[in-house]
């Protein structure tokens, strides 16, 4: 078995090879450079370093999103065209799942992940692990930050905060929460590629010709059409 | 029938709003061809949408590409080359042709060939005729007016290009102003075809000696015409506003490249672009170029004009042969100058 993982959903780039019982490598940079061109020469370095050749490939696992819809689609772009000429399965993670796997595996409480969407809004989720396994409390959804803290200000329990972005809206949270929020580590912000792979490892798979991101968001052209098409 | 000895290019475009992979033997025969379009979409909003492309090129690539290989009937190893538009184009739209080819490079270890879309629409021409040297090409489509001129193969000159809009976006322009749905172009042709060109528009000839366009002055005398007509309570014929702004159109480009493929001796003159699907154009090229004697005319069918990847595998059949290739950084580039292939020596 050798899961490859390509996560390009938001500034971090994160490739992982994923063997049987262990980690054989994982890529991570948290840089604004363009994922497009950074990628595959990722992919192909870390694949040669590791003596793994595309054909020795038995899985790929993509964060679908949400995040950038440029960035995202690079890396789902990548995935089903390997997943498709290499005739393996491919699976598709939630990029905001991967990031509360890659802080709260031994977090005892609710894991808030979020990445910043302008405008005091974020794509959030609230996820826990119950006996080892990962679970979606709520779904992931584009919320207003001013919204979303104060809603889980009925939770009981600590409710770790995790992502590059959430500085940017800590105040807001601590205002809201106080002491039940927890804040990850610099450490822990980035989404590691190997918890990508093993959260898509047992998953069930994917046809490539259908798999598209989940953008959470209509283009928004295609937004004001809809609602152009309501008042008709 | 293919045999071991054939070239097989395996091309990917998606620049603008055609999810597109074609397979070529040799440089000119079609072994598939295989164009999934967005036009239906996009009419919604007048016009295309960026992101929109880029999410529709999301859902079809593979499907596209699996569909090609179906029609050819060959697996990725019986190709020899995977070539794919850099640019220009849309950028969101680009990448997702790109970052599928090096996916598709990276996992049979096959070479990447990078070709600029213009060079493609040029090639499009070698799948109906062999190409004779020196040629002259006519570029004309939604976002280009170009004059290129090539000595040889794979070596490209521009020798005019437009100072403002493409001759396609003043047609897209003009048909808004006359009501008429996306895409404006065919509708146009057809009008122009049912009037009398008896409006006098401009023509933009710049300065003496000059191959380069512009078409914005012309729109503008479109909208001004429009305008005052309704301010005195008339109304034009729309099919003498579409017989009069072609005919402006035309004469210029016709014009241009008749006096450049005289001065630059050329053998062979190509009409490119999407563009060249325009019945008047296609006419008026054919009716001047009977009298010169010794310049052939090649007009590709209108399944070729239109953005296909017929055309880039074309293309990039010729570039592979000269040795150009990309490596897994390519990335797509919106504003890529054709020069990009006359780098050998
Ligand atoms: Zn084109």
């Amino acid at each position: 078995m050798k899961i490859l993982s390509i996560d390009t959903s938001n500034y971090a780039l994160g490739i992982g090879l994923l063997d049987e019982n262990q980690v054989l490598g994982e890529y991570i940079s948290n840089i604004k450079k363009n994922h497009s061109v950074r990628v595959m020469p990722a992919i192909q370095t870390m694949m040669n370093e590791c003596g793994v050749k595309p054909a020795d490939l038995t899985k790929i696992v993509v964060a679908k999103g949400p995040g950038s819809y440029t960035g995202v689609r690079i890396g789902v772009t990548i995935a089903k065209t390997l997943a498709w000429t290499l005739n393996i399965p491919l699976t598709g993670v939630s990029s905001l799942e991967v990031l509360a796997a890659s802080a709260g595996r031994h977090f005892n409480g609710f894991i808030c992940p979020l990445f910043d969407a302008r405008r005091g809004q974020i794509y959030t989720g609230l996820y826990r692990f119950k006996d080892g396994r990962l679970v979606t409390e709520k779904d992931d959804q584009l919320v207003l930050t001013a919204d979303w803290a104060p809603a889980l200000s009925t939770l009981s329990e600590p409710i770790l905060f995790v992502g590059n972005d959430v500085s940017i809206h800590q105040s807001v949270i601590t205002d809201a929460l106080g002491d039940r929020a927890v804040f990850a580590e610099i450490t822990e912000h980035n989404p590691r590629p190997a918890e990508l792979a093993l959260l898509g490892r047992d998953r069930i798979e994917e046809d490539p010709h259908s798999f598209v991101p989940n953008y959470i968001r209509l283009a928004e052209a295609e937004a004001k059409w809809l609602d152009a098409q309501k008042t008709k | 029938m293919t045999n071991k000895r054939d070239q097989l290019i395996l091309g990917i475009e998606t620049s603008c709003d055609e999810t597109a992979v074609a397979i070529i033997k040799n440089g000119r025969e079609i072994i598939a061809n295989v164009v999934a379009s967005q036009i239906e979409s996009h009419k919604r909003f007048g016009g295309v949408v960026p992101e929109i492309a880029s999410r529709h090129h999301v859902e079809q690539i593979t499907i596209v590409l699996e569909e090609a290989l179906r029609q050819g009937q060959l697996k990725m190893e019986d190709i020899d080359a995977i070539a794919v538009t850099e640019g220009p184009g849309l950028v969101g739209a680009l990448l997702i042709g790109v970052n599928a080819a090096k996916a598709l490079a990276f996992a049979h270890e096959k070479p990447l060939v990078n070709v600029h879309h213009i060079a493609g629409h040029i090639y499009a021409n070698r799948l109906v005729n062999e190409m004779e040297f020196p040629l002259l090409a006519l570029v004309v489509s939604g976002g280009h007016t170009e004059l290129v001129y090539m000595k040889e193969h794979g070596h490209f000159e521009v020798i005019g290009e437009t100072r403002d809009d493409a001759a396609g976006e003043a047609y897209d322009k003009v048909a808004r102003v006359l009501n008429l749905p996306y895409p404006g172009g065919p509708h146009i042709d057809r009008l122009a075809h049912e009037g009398t060109p008896d409006l006098d528009l401009p023509r933009a000839w710049l300065e003496p000696g000059s191959y380069d366009f512009s078409f914005s002055g012309l729109k503008s005398a479109v909208i001004n015409t429009v305008h005052n007509a309704e301010q005195r309570g008339e109304t034009i014929a729309p099919e003498t506003l579409a017989a009069s702004f072609q005919e402006s159109v035309i004469d210029v480009l016709v014009t241009k490249a008749i006096q450049a493929a005289e001065e630059y001796k050329v053998k062979q003159v190509l009409l490119a672009g999407g563009v060249a699907a325009n019945k008047g154009l296609r006419t008026a090229l054919t009716t001047k170029f009977q009298k010169h004697e010794g310049i052939e005319l090649v007009i590709p069918p209108l399944s070729l004009c239109t953005d296909n990847a017929a055309m880039i595998a074309a293309a990039g059949s010729v570039l592979y042969e000269k040795g150009q290739r990309a490596d897994l950084m390519l990335n797509g580039n919106p504003g890529l100058d054709i020069t990009i292939h006359n780098n050998w020596g």
